[in-house]
């Protein structure tokens, strides 16, 4: 791990034990977060994104979820090895995050000031008024219009895009060393979302906030994020700089979500649209080899196989023997 | 366009208006109204896919229900086939219902989860008079079979289904009773991608198949470009601008249209808008409507007029605007 990078996630895997036995739903993840860089988590649902997350956080469900890594290096220190008291005060000081739904994340009988400067309780045990003053900034930094008169609003009293604004907030109290936003636009208009956007953009470039940014849309992928990890049924299948990804997707799944995503910029050529044929499997019952197997169209003998992520370049990784000939060639159709 | 719409219209509305009341009723407060639809005329052509646009709380699914009259309309006309509806009784209304059917947005919130699917799919044949059980039963099938699934499927209950299947089940009960004009509101939103594109594509060969008619209510912008043949988009219980979706796309005229486009983000990192135009605050309460038009408040381009004088929808460049000062292009 370099200087210039904040987070370090090495075998990142997560099991569920549930009635019909033991389900991986994260499948060794390993990928790097650099400093004030937006890293871009992107899947369909069931692919193991907001999963991850949770697992980071410390907030998988126990006991039936496990979580075990070779490593995961924040800022140098190894989360990995940390009880539920140690993670409890990682989350919030040096981790946060912004869920997808502002209104059922906050406590509705309480101000939203007080439910912003709660971490600030938790982690610096300051009191109410040096609390209340830091809210204030936090709300200006967040663009919060009347910030004085919003303080002792509570979240009824804030639209969807306020109370998103107000997520940030807190996100942002402790001035966390990474900032884990799950879908954070997903629940708000188009309008209020390129609001939202920017001011996460602007953040990140005035206060260097480095940023995980989950959700499924390659949109915002695209207009936010420095590199992508593309997840599919709990693995990352391909990894790479956000121009390389668009450019030159190089595993068939990102190639198809690329191709069937209907485009605003571009007329009509046809209303048939390209689309990826079945639908995700079932993490119980995975197919043999690569995951994607059975929904590809370029599938061959050896995809009975699973593959491995292996570079294509210094920032271009994918899950797929289509990109890797040589040994392709040297194995043969075996199996 | 792709499609060879007729020009003969389907279905029709005239200030048609939905204002709902709410609060009130206690220690003597007054309730106040909510301008859900608030006025619009447009006309739907057969066959055609007529996109309605807009933002949450505009009105859009308000007014697809209107339409149908699953909700009824607090003044205004709906004539479909030419006839007026509502006038009609509940005898006659239910006619014409098998004309016009609606697919919902949230495939697990729409099927009755205690249901097989063939008990859903009959439903609506049993309660039109379809025919004999056995002939409910062969139209059952054929309807799964038209949806793109397979017959055996009619014994398993809808939480056996994944969320694109779901939705074939909905479109598959919606076209039961063969309607021929269908609300789809949001009907792909609540999907993948991937899946999306599938079920996009059956309803477009659906649409060939069947020379069915859609209206379809959506937020989704690119979508609308890519599926509808006609778009209208609302803004606060009222259309805003009507065209053609190459017209409108390509040279939007209201403010609102193009604020609207501006704010999809793109996925072409190549095309990153930092300095693209963005719409400022936020959407005013349906129950405090802004005087004069309704869009001023956050229009970067409104003058003194605006903010007094509402204006009417008229015809501008081939296709109609409510604005002032419709934009150059």
């Amino acid at each position: 791990m370099t200087q210039d990078t904040i987070l370090s996630v090495r075998g990142l895997c997560t099991d569920f034990s549930g009635g019909r036995g033991d389900v991986r739903v994260l499948d060794e993840l390993s990928f790097d977060v650099g400093r004030g860089r937006i890293v871009g988590l992107v899947g369909e649902s069931g692919s193991g994104k907001s999963m991850t997350a949770l697992s980071l956080m410390g907030l998988v469900p126990q006991p039936q979820g496990r979580v075990s890594a070779r490593s995961i290096l924040l800022d140098g220190k190894d989360l990995s090895k940390l009880g539920p008291a140690g993670m409890r005060e990682i989350r919030g000081r040096d981790i946060a995050m912004v869920f997808q739904e502002p209104m059922t994340s906050l406590n509705p009988v309480r101000k939203v000031w007080e439910q912003v400067g709660e971490p600030l309780a938790i982690h610096q045990g300051l009191g109410r008024r040096a609390i209340r003053a830091r809210v204030l900034e936090m709300f200006e930094l967040v663009g919060i219009p009347e910030p004085k008169t919003r303080l002792d609003a509570y979240p009824h009293q804030l639209s969807g895009g306020l109370r998103q604004r107000a997520m940030i907030a807190m996100g942002l109290i402790c001035e966390p060393k990474l900032l884990i936003a799950d879908e954070p636009t997903t629940a708000l208009d188009v309008t209020t979302q390129a609001q939202i956007l920017r001011l996460m953009r602007d953040l990140r470039d005035r206060v260097g906030t480095s940023i995980i940014m989950i959700t499924h849309d390659l949109g915002i992928i695209a207009e936010m994020c420095d590199e992508v990890n593309v997840m599919y049924a709990g693995q990352i299948v391909e990894q790479a700089d956000v121009f390389e990804l668009f450019e030159r997707p190089a595993h068939p799944y990102t190639r198809g979500l690329l191709a069937s995503i209907p485009r605003a910029t571009e007329p009509r050529v046809s209303r048939r649209m390209p689309s990826i044929p079945g639908m995700v499997p079932n993490l119980a019952k995975l197919p043999e080899g690569c995951r994607f197997g059975p929904r590809c169209g370029e599938a061959m003998p050896i995809c009975q196989r699973a593959p491995e992520l292996k570079p294509l370049g210094p920032t271009h990784a994918s899950r797929c023997w289509l990109n890797c000939p040589q040994e392709a060639l040297s194995q043969g159709d075996a199996p | 366009m792709t499609t060879d719409t007729g020009s003969e219209i389907v279905l029709s509305t005239r200030a048609l208006t939905k204002h709902f009341h709410v609060g009130g009723g206690f220690a003597g407060r007054p309730s106040r109204v909510v301008r859900a639809v608030d006025g619009v005329t447009l006309e739907i052509r057969a066959r055609e896919t007529f996109a309605l646009v807009g933002e949450s709380g505009c009105g859009k699914t308000t007014l697809g229900r209107v339409m149908l009259r699953l909700q009824e309309p607090t003044s205004g006309e709906i004539v479909y086939d030419g006839t007026e509806l509502t006038g009609l009784g509940e005898g006659e209304m239910r006619a014409l219902r098998k004309k016009m059917q609606i697919v919902f947005q949230d495939p697990y919130a729409s099927l009755n989860p205690r249901m097989r699917i063939e008990q859903i799919l009959a439903e609506p044949l049993r309660s039109h008079g379809y025919g004999t059980p056995a002939e409910i039963r062969e139209r059952c099938a054929e309807l799964l079979e038209l949806v793109g699934l397979r017959t055996q499927y009619l014994r398993n209950y809808p939480h056996q289904f994944s969320g694109g299947q779901r939705q074939r089940i909905g479109i598959a009960r919606a076209l039961a009773n063969k309607p021929d004009f269908v609300v789809c509101d949001e009907s792909v939103s609540a999907l993948d991608v991937s899946i999306q594109a599938q079920v996009l594509n059956l309803l477009a060969d659906l649409q060939d198949q069947l020379k069915l008619t859609y209206f379809f209510i959506t937020h989704d912008l690119a979508v609308v470009r890519q599926f509808a043949d006609r778009v209208g988009v609302m803004f606060l219980g009222r259309l805003v601008e009507v065209g053609t979706t190459e017209e409108i796309f390509a040279r939007p005229l209201h403010p609102y249209t193009m604020l609207l486009m501006a704010a999809v983000p793109r996925p072409d990192p190549r095309a990153r808008g930092g300095e693209r135009p963005m719409m400022q605050g936020e959407i005013p309460s349906p129950m405090a409507l802004p005087p004069g038009c309704r869009f001023h408040t956050r229009c970067p381009f409104a003058r003194d007029i605006c903010r007094v004088e509402d204006p009417a929808l008229q015809n501008h460049a081939g296709h109609t605007v409510a604005c002032h000062f419709p934009l150059e292009n």
